[in-house]
């Protein structure tokens, strides 16, 4: 499904800035694995899913994705395959755009974008019942601009875009760390249901333990821009955050706080 | 101040207001739409204006030489895009440098500093000779304008465009090349301002290398005016240009009045610009001072 071999990534390199954010990376995941990335800060796990992204070049190793060699593709050639959901609520979306017209815009992911209609009565219907299916009323406020919704509902609407059209990997970059828990907790409510009903390929990047060990059949931490740990199967079912904190003697002050 | 004067120069106000309401729509797609200030459009008016009379004098029909303006125009924008996106340039220094290359090309064009063209000797579609024909065309030009703007931007492609400017981080995730779509509203851009070149220039008489200069400021003012006066009323992206235009018209009557009083039009330009201060400064002093707080700014990405 997803390989990652062999991955660098240096920024600033040759000043006093200079920082290895990603360090040898090696990750392959199977198809339909829900995968929580937990990890201190600067550990990678935002510049691992940009890499993948293609916001930024790799200095070397190789990005395949069901057998494509995705590495030297410019970021909106890979969109094509890929559906993303960043940690800023006003990144994912066109705030002076209305919701269909994001919506319209997400539909023709992968498609080229000619001279037909930018959206159409056919899609709207279909908008409206995908909408619906959020529970936030915005099936309603179809044609108002995506601006004066809530933090929480551009995420749900970020997200809803990101699997409109099925990707053959879900990014999810700390998609709930800028929202109100209960709000939180709902995005990623939705999260899981749409993940296990379209059984996305999923890399969730988060701050919180908890989450990260609720959601998703397998966890890895990463620490200096590696894969430090790797815990799937029944291990992941059976494990608690007592476990993650004993076992790995994680120290990083925001993991502790958001136990 | 002479009230009978001041009306018999409004017609020839309204005029040259909706030849540049079609320069200040093509401002509006750079400005507002992608959200790039372009100062191409100082040397690409002039390049519409010269392009179009040149190749009347030289015998072209007037329609072809306009169609010759527009495509001169889009060559233009295309430059300014190609050393912006190909070459990393920023928008604005990449718009300054084409503007100052295309006054030496228009010199050359021109073969002089300006050449004059009659509208006894050439069929023109609009002459200040006869204003009254030159308002009900331009306005024809400008209603065409704006209804193919109108259904340009509702396809995928306009679409596409219009999401580079509001969120281009947005855009690339959902498979836009918004390197296509800058240079692309780039040259829609300056193909319409080069157009609105070539009407002005047969409106005037003539072509002139300097008739640029200080076109972005009167741009701006018609789409800030636009956006002030009619943004609580006109909602629709059509309406918004029919405002642009009306922008436009509303800035030379209010020069009309203000030279009325005895003020020297030497002090042109210095109003234009004192307009545009203060229409730009009005949104940003109402949003600081009487607005409602609460609303959350958008941080960058961790």
């Amino acid at each position: 499904m997803l390989e990652l071999k062999n991955l660098n990534k240096t920024f600033n390199a040759g000043t006093v800035n200079e920082k290895k954010a990603i360090d040898g990376l090696e990750l392959s995941l199977e198809p339909g694995d829900f995968v929580t990335v937990i990890g201190g800060n600067g550990a990678g796990k935002s510049t691992m899913l940009n890499l993948i992204a293609g916001v930024y070049p790799v200095d070397d190793g190789l990005i395949r994705l069901n057998g494509f060699n995705l590495t030297n593709l410019p970021e909106h050639k890979r969109a094509r395959y890929l559906g993303r959901v960043f940690q800023d609520p006003m990144m994912g979306t066109a705030a002076t755009m209305g919701i269909e017209e994001n919506l319209a815009l997400a539909y023709r992911r992968g498609k080229g974008r000619f001279l037909g209609s930018g959206i159409t009565n056919a899609e709207r219907d279909m908008y409206r019942e995908k909408l619906a299916t959020l529970g936030l009323g915005l099936e309603d406020r179809m044609t108002s601009k995506v601006g004066l919704l809530s933090g929480g509902q551009r995420q749900a609407l970020t997200l809803l875009m990101a699997t409109l059209k099925k990707p053959d990997l879900l990014l999810l970059d700390e998609h709930t760390a800028a929202l109100d828990p209960k709000t939180a907790d709902k995005v990623l409510q939705l999260t899981e249901e749409i993940v296990s009903r379209d059984q996305l390929t999923t890399l969730m990047v988060t701050h919180n333990m908890k989450n990260a060990i609720q959601y998703g059949n397998r966890l890895i931490m990463m620490d200096a821009g590696r894969v430090v740990v790797d815990i799937k199967g029944e291990e992941k079912k059976n494990l608690s955050v007592r476990d993650l904190l004993e076992k790995f003697n994680i120290e990083n002050d925001r993991m502790l706080l958001s136990e | 101040m002479d009230f009978t004067q001041l009306l018999s120069a409004m017609p020839g106000a309204v005029a040259q207001g909706l030849i540049w309401g079609v320069m200040a729509i093509g401002v509006f797609i750079t400005y507002k739409v992608l959200d790039i200030a372009d100062l191409t459009v100082d040397g690409s008016i002039a390049t519409g204006g010269a392009t179009c009379v040149m190749l009347t004098i030289a015998g072209l029909p007037v329609w072809l030489a306009m169609v010759c303006a527009l495509a001169a125009g889009l060559l233009a924008g295309l430059v300014t895009g190609l050393l912006h996106t190909l070459m990393g340039i920023p928008a604005l220094l990449a718009g300054i440098l084409t503007q100052l290359s295309l006054y030496s090309i228009n010199l050359r064009i021109l073969g002089a500093s300006n050449q004059s063209i009659n509208v006894l000797k050439y069929d023109l579609l609009v002459s200040l000779r006869y204003i009254t024909h030159a308002i009900l065309v331009v306005a024809v030009f400008a209603v065409v304008i704006i209804a193919l703007l109108y259904w340009f931007f509702g396809t995928e492609l306009g679409c596409s465009i219009r999401a580079t400017g509001a969120n281009p981080n947005m855009s690339r995730a959902q498979g836009i090349n918004v390197n296509f779509t800058k240079v692309l509203g780039l040259m829609l851009s300056n193909g319409l301002v080069a157009l609105s070149g070539a009407l002005l220039a047969q409106y005037q008489g003539f072509a002139d290398v300097k008739m640029g200069i200080g076109s972005i400021v009167i741009g701006l003012a018609a789409v800030i005016i636009g956006d002030v006066l009619f943004s609580r009323i006109f909602h629709n992206f059509a309406l918004k240009l029919l405002s642009v235009v009306l922008g436009a018209v509303i800035y030379y009557a209010v020069l009309q009045v203000v030279f009325s009083f005895g003020i020297s039009s030497d002090y042109l330009k210095l109003l234009t610009a004192v307009i545009v201060a203060i229409f730009l400064a009005v949104p940003y002093w109402k949003a600081k001072y009487f607005s409602k707080p609460g609303k959350k700014g958008g941080k960058t990405n961790a």
